[in-house]
């Protein structure tokens, strides 16, 4: 694969690939019915010394 | 068999290193084999006292393995005020060159880089690897994984510095910025890395927490990227495999990109994400409450990482960088404002509801003003990205100011607030000896480093102005050597910013010091006003 094939796929299916990750990620940390979940995960720090 | 392997593996490093000595190509490589020679004697000398049967039962560390984070501690203190004095001299040199003493070892070139690599790698690597051992046991419930390997890795990392450090006085350099060891010193520093990363993995997979608290996600990314950029970036081939100097496997502008996208990632990753992983469990830990929104935790985290490692071009506007490059590592750099700012929300609002422990509490205190300045070079940052912005500011010394804000304001006052919470916790103390020097701490660092980048932001802006001032037939309206001398009174108020925060630094060994012997100073509670005196 030379640099202009390599570069083409980078800002074509890379890019979108990486941002429908990052999109994914962001809406599946919303999504609801997990704020009990986030709530329980805030408080380990807390829970020993 | 444990003092079989150890005394092992030291006499074969020995050995060695007498033969390499022996062999080398250069007397840098000839010097830097006797270094590791006596390090290895040092090690077995210590060594004879740790296995010694005769000697005293080691207390056992209980549930969990403190020992590696107190040397840590100690550690990080220690290398914290080498790293300040070699910043204050260099800054005094700035403003009287004639402290360079015109000799080789003292000559700002070489001290520069102890400086750089002082504070990073060896004050904040210290501080990373300690919180991060420490963190990771803590919201995990479990025990570090592997045993003494965590103690391979903090000698080793310290062995690492001492290499680094002694290289560039003797002139063994590279010349990349932040990552000036030689080949062979950057292969011990990966063999230790690795190491790290499998004891923290190892750790990870051992919880008894269904849950991985978000602070081991940030760390966990810092030690994986770190481990990238410092492979990538170091590719190179040797000269000789008994000799100190390599050349690197890329030239031109695509070695210059390597080494901008390893730096910038070093500050999100290093100085950064490490230090996010020290906010998420100390701060919550010292307020005694949750951190404010753990989704926006979260977001934060992956926010970062996405777009963080695109940001490194923005280093070379205006050079030979295809445009595309540049711009795109600006995009990416304003890109940043919405995480950085995301984050220190999240960390200021944890304190929501507590905000009258600023009063009491000068740790809290400490760690709020570094979350401040973590927003206010988060925010500097991508406004010197963008080019316009940058023509002016390249170059000059409005980044070294920007530099610093970041390093003394986030990265030193969120490990000296991880340390001042650290020390009695890990020496099983009540509270610190005194609190009312640690607010005496917070304040000299403070005024520290208003004095530095106030001084650094006139000197810069006055710098890049001068640079670019035309007469009306298009000459140069001023000469290099005119810029600097306008600068003399901007370098002398740095350094004496650079002062006032080591001086602050100073008290904190003091109150460390007298914290882990046990005493309490007898002061006045913070919050409450001295007794008046008849």
């Amino acid at each position: 694969m030379d640099y202009e094939a390599l570069r083409q796929f980078a800002d074509s299916w890379g890019l979108l690939y990486l941002v429908l990750l990052f999109v994914g990620i962001i809406a599946f940390v919303f999504r609801p019915g997990a704020k009990k979940k986030y709530d329980r995960n805030a408080e380990i720090p807390l829970r020993e010394d | 068999m444990g003092a079989a392997v150890y005394f092992g593996s030291i006499g074969f490093v020995a050995i060695a290193s007498l033969i390499l000595a022996s062999l080398a190509h250069d007397s840098l490589f000839e010097a830097h084999s006797w270094v590791v020679f006596i390090m290895a004697m040092v090690a077995a000398i210590a060594g004879l006292r740790v296995f010694d049967p005769e000697c005293k039962p080691k207390p056992v560390d209980g549930k969990y393995m403190d020992s590696v984070v107190r040397a840590g501690v100690i550690a990080t203190v220690f290398w914290g005020i080498v790293g300040f004095l070699v910043g204050l001299i260099l800054a005094l040199q700035l403003a009287f060159p004639d402290l360079n003493f015109d000799w080789q070892y003292t000559n700002f070139g070489r001290l520069r880089p102890l400086h750089t690599s002082a504070v990073i790698f060896a004050f904040g690597g210290n501080a990373l690897i300690a919180t991060s051992f420490y963190v990771v046991q803590r919201t995990c419930h479990t025990r570090l994984a592997f045993g003494n390997a965590a103690w391979f890795v903090f000698w080793g990392y310290q062995a690492f510095i001492v290499l680094a450090a002694t290289g560039y006085l003797l002139g063994v350099t590279q010349s990349r910025e932040y990552a000036e060891p030689e080949w062979y010193v950057d292969i011990w520093l990966t063999i230790v890395w690795v190491t790290y990363l499998v004891v923290f993995l190892g750790t990870l997979t051992r919880r008894k927490e269904p849950h991985i608290y978000v602070a081991n996600w940030f760390y966990l990314a810092f030690i994986v990227t770190v481990a990238m950029l410092h492979v990538v970036n170091n590719l190179s081939i040797p000269v000789s495999f008994l000799g100190s100097k390599s050349y690197s496997l890329f030239a031109g502008v695509q070695d210059a990109l390597t080494q901008w996208w390893y730096a910038h990632n070093a500050v999100g990753f290093f100085l950064t994400a490490g230090f996010l992983g020290m906010m998420y469990y100390f701060v919550p830990k010292r307020a005694e409450r949750p951190v404010y929104s753990y989704r926006l935790s979260i977001v934060h985290f992956w926010a970062l990482i996405f777009l963080y490692i695109w940001a490194g071009p923005h280093h070379l506007h205006y050079t030979a960088l295809p445009d595309w490059a540049q711009t795109l590592g600006m995009v990416f750099s304003i890109m940043l404002w919405m995480p950085s700012w995301g984050g220190m929300i999240n960390g200021l609002m944890t304190l929501s509801g507590a905000w009258d422990k600023l009063r009491t509490d000068p740790v809290i205190r400490m760690m709020v003003v570094a979350i401040a300045f973590y927003g206010m070079s988060t925010f500097e940052g991508p406004m010197m990205s963008i080019k316009a912005v940058n023509s002016l500011s390249h170059y000059t010394d409005w980044t070294v100011g920007h530099v610093h804000s970041g390093a003394l304001g986030w990265v030193g006052m969120i490990s000296f607030g991880a340390v001042y919470m650290l020390v009695p916790k890990l020496w099983k103390r009540d509270e610190l000896y005194s609190l009312r020097l640690v607010n005496w701490h917070v304040w000299l660092a403070t005024l520290g480093i208003v004095l530095y980048a106030s001084a650094m932001w006139v000197a810069g802006i006055m710098q890049g102005l001068m640079w670019r001032a035309y007469d009306n037939l298009g000459f140069l309206e001023y000469s290099f050597v005119e810029s600097v001398e306008a600068m003399h009174p901007m370098y002398v108020i740095r350094a004496g910013g650079g002062i006032v925060y080591l001086l602050g630094s100073l008290i904190m060994v003091y109150n460390v010091w007298m914290t882990i012997k046990g005493r309490r100073r007898d002061e006045v509670p913070m919050g409450f006003a001295a007794p008046a005196t008849a």
